[in-house]
């Protein structure tokens, strides 16, 4: 995880840094800020995000710890893929790149791959990144492969830095290529693992995007579809290369990412609006797990616990798979007896019944006369209760 | 998920225990269930690691692949895994019934009576979960076009001669797992999800140890606890999260996958072990060849043993869900249903004996069509069906205003006499509390008759709760009504405003007829592939004149890298 300190403490940067105590900021990296778009409602989530804050290390201490990880085998083969592609000068990527985006086969434009000092700081990095594509695009004959380039993308008044997997230059355009390990299987893959790495390069492209407007001296537009013509700038269409069936050969499929662009706008400009959420929060606040020598949390939980709870949580049973508070804010939902511990679509049904037990009590025998007319919600569970009874009461008797 | 549904969850959650979702049950469950439960290798799609399976649940067989990344391993464990299933599914093929059917002569068009071969029984496989049926749709495809050391032109890496013929089973029975209703290959927590309400979301059903944790536990389960332990939600988050001293789960989860701390933990290092004596072995002189042969052996039987440990507790999962599913009466329309599996079953069978290709990677438009109108058709006949059988799937329609069931207040004579002979066109009155979409001229249909009898929204008096409906059919040939053709004053019945029948779907074109749009007629490989994955009545032609190949295309699948 990239540590950031650049550029003069804003008051945002200040009142997150206290929220977050002594502890190293967590930077976004692209997945996290793509998890973002996938519960934009939730508040806790923006504020603890915003200050980075270590939300695995919070739910650790809360006792509800989140259950991911990567296996070693994933990683191995996403590794494996990778510098395969990228093997002998990339001669396995070329292929792609030649039936993609137009690079000549005859080796009369060759790749140029600049060293991006890949072994630098963070800082160092963006600003070569920045300095090579400003390189390539000025010469619109020319073929650039940036190999890991590092982005910076300004989140909430802190930068971020973003690594995508490679950039490739021409004609003064860029495009983002993303490497995956998952397959492409008789011309298809899954929708959801497409759907993620799409939200993923969308956020290189904001980086992107945000790169070739400093280098122009601009600020990137702000409408969500408003086509940027920079020299550098992104395509907003992103090469998405996978293994071509069960082998370890490339497919290269291209992929639009223009509406995932502009959800991803909208949420990073959400963010900016942090300070609103901020504004709520009683003074003192904090997420400091305050550590001791040996890196344990002295923090005690009933009191982290009620600063969690001082944010308000938009749970969702999907929470727990792209979460790490997700187990914490099930078992609240629950202890608060709240209908949402049964999916987003219930909350939906019940209309205006918030809690397990009001529901049953509207569906039961006693609301059934009274709520009628008042609540619409109240008489259909009444109604559809009626239906369950008569049902399984002929199945008993 | 509808209303009725949502209820039972908040029972669920009050209660801590699931809820019945249906009076009796909607799959057709075998005597003699194969369970098969596979873990895959993480990193690589359809890569096997390995699979427990077994009809006897005191006997469960186990195959293993000691190192994923390996090829020939892999094909090994493959060839175990088919000799282990095949003979399962093959022999319910020898064992068949005579049906009478009727087939369109291609070049008359005359229609000729015909006997078809139908088998008496069909198998039945069960998997834990919804992702355990792709990791066998991605197994079949990875491996039916497989070239064996049999076919003619081998290829560099010829596959072992029966894992072909795996793969072309489970691409059949993965296919079949499409078409709403049927019950060739079932995953448990699909069935148990169908039979009961758990109070907790549909997402956290996947999880097959998670959605039994509401159900009591049976004494083989209760890991010595006297009183079965805690119940609802908080058992079932135990049996998601809950670990041991070394961070291993408890309760590892049903797969395909693997938890990551296990893989990390305990299958990585057990998998180097396995490595480093495999590396010993081929160095060995001699002399230590035996013992390095015994280190490798040791080193098997410990990656062996530890996945035992990992599947054996879904192992019992899933035979516990059968025990649950048992003792559910089975629902009136199962028989019929599972003809469909049985024909589906019958036709696949054929298809191998007669010596037709591999499955194609993308079925042609006609296939795909009629692959389409099946399981459209299929889901109709399914609702219906279930509606029939249980009078809380009923209550569903019910609650949508689809039907209604009331008690009758009055039956009225009255005839039609527009033409030469009266015929009865009675008129029912029904008192309901249901709000059925009844407008006046629609068309309902009374349930549980002996034969089908519609009738006609006549008249609507919601002050007084009464429906009265004019009916058309089902009361015989003659002027006056059949004796208890029509209900009598005081009895509750049940009209239903969707047909009780799935209708046929407009003919499709045969094959060589595909219009351009679509692709034209389909290349000579697909030729022969008239009625992909069918479990159709013996009404649609089961190869319809489609020639067959003399021999098994080049297929571009057989060079297929697989590594």
């Amino acid at each position: 995880m990239n540590v950031s300190h650049i550029g003069p403490p804003e008051p945002l940067a200040q009142r997150l840094a206290e929220l977050r105590g002594p502890a190293p900021q967590r930077s976004l990296n692209a997945r996290a800020l793509a998890a973002l778009a996938a519960n934009p409602g939730c508040r806790r989530r923006a504020v603890l995000d915003a200050a980075g804050i270590d939300k695995g290390a919070v739910a650790q201490r809360l006792g509800r710890p989140a259950p991911f990880g990567q296996s070693p085998f994933a990683i191995a083969r996403g590794t494996m893929f990778e510098s395969r592609l990228k093997a002998d000068d990339y001669a396995v990527l070329l292929e792609p790149l030649r039936r993609h985006l137009g690079l000549p086969s005859d080796g009369a434009a060759p790749l140029a791959v600049p060293d991006l000092l890949r072994r630098s700081g963070p800082a160092v990095r963006a600003e070569r990144t920045a300095a090579a594509l400003a390189e390539a695009a000025a010469d619109p004959s020319a073929w650039t492969l940036l190999d890991h380039p590092l982005l910076r993308l300004t989140v909430a008044g802190s930068p971020a830095y973003l690594e995508p997997d490679a950039v490739v230059v021409h004609g003064g355009r860029c495009t983002v290529v993303e490497i995956k390990s998952f397959p492409v299987l008789d011309g298809s893959a899954d929708p959801a693992k497409v759907g993620a790495a799409a939200r993923q390069a969308a956020v290189y492209v904001l980086a992107l995007q945000e790169t070739a407007a400093a280098l122009a001296g601009t600020t990137v537009a702000p409408g969500p579809y408003a086509v940027q013509a920079l020299p550098g700038s992104p395509e907003l269409s992103v090469l998405l290369v996978c293994p071509k069936d069960f082998s370890n050969r490339p497919t290269a499929v291209s992929v639009d990412i223009r509406r995932e662009l502009a959800t991803t706008r909208r949420q990073l400009a959400r963010m900016t609006a942090v300070d609103e959420l901020l504004d709520t929060l009683a003074p003192g606040t904090s997420f400091d797990l305050a550590p001791d020598q040996a890196g344990l949390p002295t923090r005690p939980v009933a009191e982290l616990a009620d600063a969690v709870e001082s944010v308000p949580a938009a749970y969702g049973p999907e929470c727990l798979s792209s979460c790490e508070l997700g187990f914490h804010c099930r078992a609240q939902a629950r202890c608060d007896d709240r209908v949402e511990q049964l999916g987003r679509g219930v909350r939906g049904e019940l209309g205006s019944i918030r809690t397990v037990a009001g529901a049953l009590a509207a569906a039961g025998p006693a609301a059934a006369a009274g709520d009628r007319e008042s609540d619409e919600a109240a008489a259909r569970l009444s109604y559809a209760a009626a239906l369950r009874a008569e049902a399984l009461g002929g199945c008993a008797g | 998920m509808s209303l009725l549904g949502t209820l039972a969850r908040l029972e669920a959650v009050r209660s801590g225990r699931a809820e019945p979702l249906a009076t009796v049950r909607h799959r057709h469950l075998s005597d003699r269930p194969m369970v098969v439960v596979p873990l895959t290798a993480a990193g690589e799609s359809g890569a096997p690691l390995a699979v427990m399976l077994g009809t006897d649940r005191a006997a469960p067989r186990l195959h293993i692949v000691p190192q994923p990344l390996n090829r020939t391993l892999r094909f090994d464990h493959l060839a175990g895994f088919a000799a282990d299933l095949l003979p399962y599914l093959e022999s319910f093929g020898a064992d068949v019934e005579q049906v009478e059917g009727s087939e369109k002569d291609p070049e008359t068009g005359e229609k000729t009576q015909v006997l078809r071969e139908l088998c008496a029984d069909a198998p039945q496989v069960i998997v834990p979960n919804g992702a355990g049926v792709h990791h066998l749709a991605l197994l079949g495809r990875s491996t039916r076009f497989r070239r064996t050391a049999e076919d003619a032109d081998p290829g560099p890496y010829p596959a072992p001669a029966r894992v072909p013929l795996l793969g072309r089973w489970l691409t059949h029975l993965t296919d079949r797992a499409q078409v709403p209703g049927s019950s060739l290959l079932l995953p448990m927590t699909g069935l148990l999800a169908r039979h009961w309400a758990t109070g907790q979301s549909q997402l956290e059903d996947q999880h097959l140890a998670a959605l039994l944790a509401w159900h009591p536990r049976p004494e083989a389960l209760r890991d010595g606890r006297a009183d079965g332990g805690p119940a609802g939600a908080a058992a079932a988050e135990l049996a998601e999260t809950a670990r041991d001293g070394h961070g291993q789960l408890l309760h590892p989860p049903a797969g395909p996958a693997t938890d990551p701390r296990f893989d990390e933990l305990v299958l990585a290092p057990a998998i180097g072990r396995y490595d480093a004596a495999v590396t010993a072995l081929r160095d060995a002189g001699p002399q230590e060849r035996e013992r390095a042969q015994r280190y490798v052996d040791r080193t098997v039987e410990r990656l062996t043993e530890a996945l035992e440990n990992v599947l054996l507790p879904t192992w019992r999962d899933v035979w516990h869900g059968l025990d649950l599913l048992r003792a559910l009466p089975p629902a009136a329309h199962l028989a019929e249903r599972w003809e469909g599996d049985r024909w589906s079953y019958t036709g696949h069978r054929d298809r191998l004996a007669a010596g037709e290709p591999p499955q194609p990677r993308q079925d042609d438009a006609v296939t795909a069509a009629r692959k389409l109108a099946q399981r459209e058709r299929e889901q109709v006949r399914l609702d219906v069906q279930e509606a029939l059988d249980d009078p809380l799937a009923m209550a569903e329609r019910r609650l949508a205003g689809e039907a209604f069931t009331g008690e009758v207040v009055e039956v009225v004579p009255d005839h039609d006499t527009s033409g030469r002979t009266p015929k009865p066109r009675p008129l029912v009155t029904v008192r309901t509390a249901d709000h059925p979409h009844a407008d006046l001229g629609r068309e309902a249909h009374r349930t549980h008759t002996a034969t089908p009898q519609k009738a006609v929204i006549a008249a609507v008096d919601q002050e007084a709760g009464t429906i009265t409906l004019r009916v058309m059919s089902g009361m015989g040939r003659k002027k006056e009504p059949e004796p208890g053709s029509l209900p009598e004053p005081g009895e509750r019945v049940t009209f239903t405003l969707f047909e009780l029948t799935a209708r046929q779907s407009a003919p499709l074109p045969e094959p060589d007829d595909t219009p351009w749009t679509h692709g034209g007629p389909p290349g000579p490989p697909d030729h022969a592939r008239a009625l992909g994955g069918a479990g159709a009545p013996p009404a649609a032609p089961l190869v319809a004149g489609a020639p067959r190949p003399s021999a098994v295309p080049q297929s571009p699948d057989a060079s297929e890298e697989w590594e």
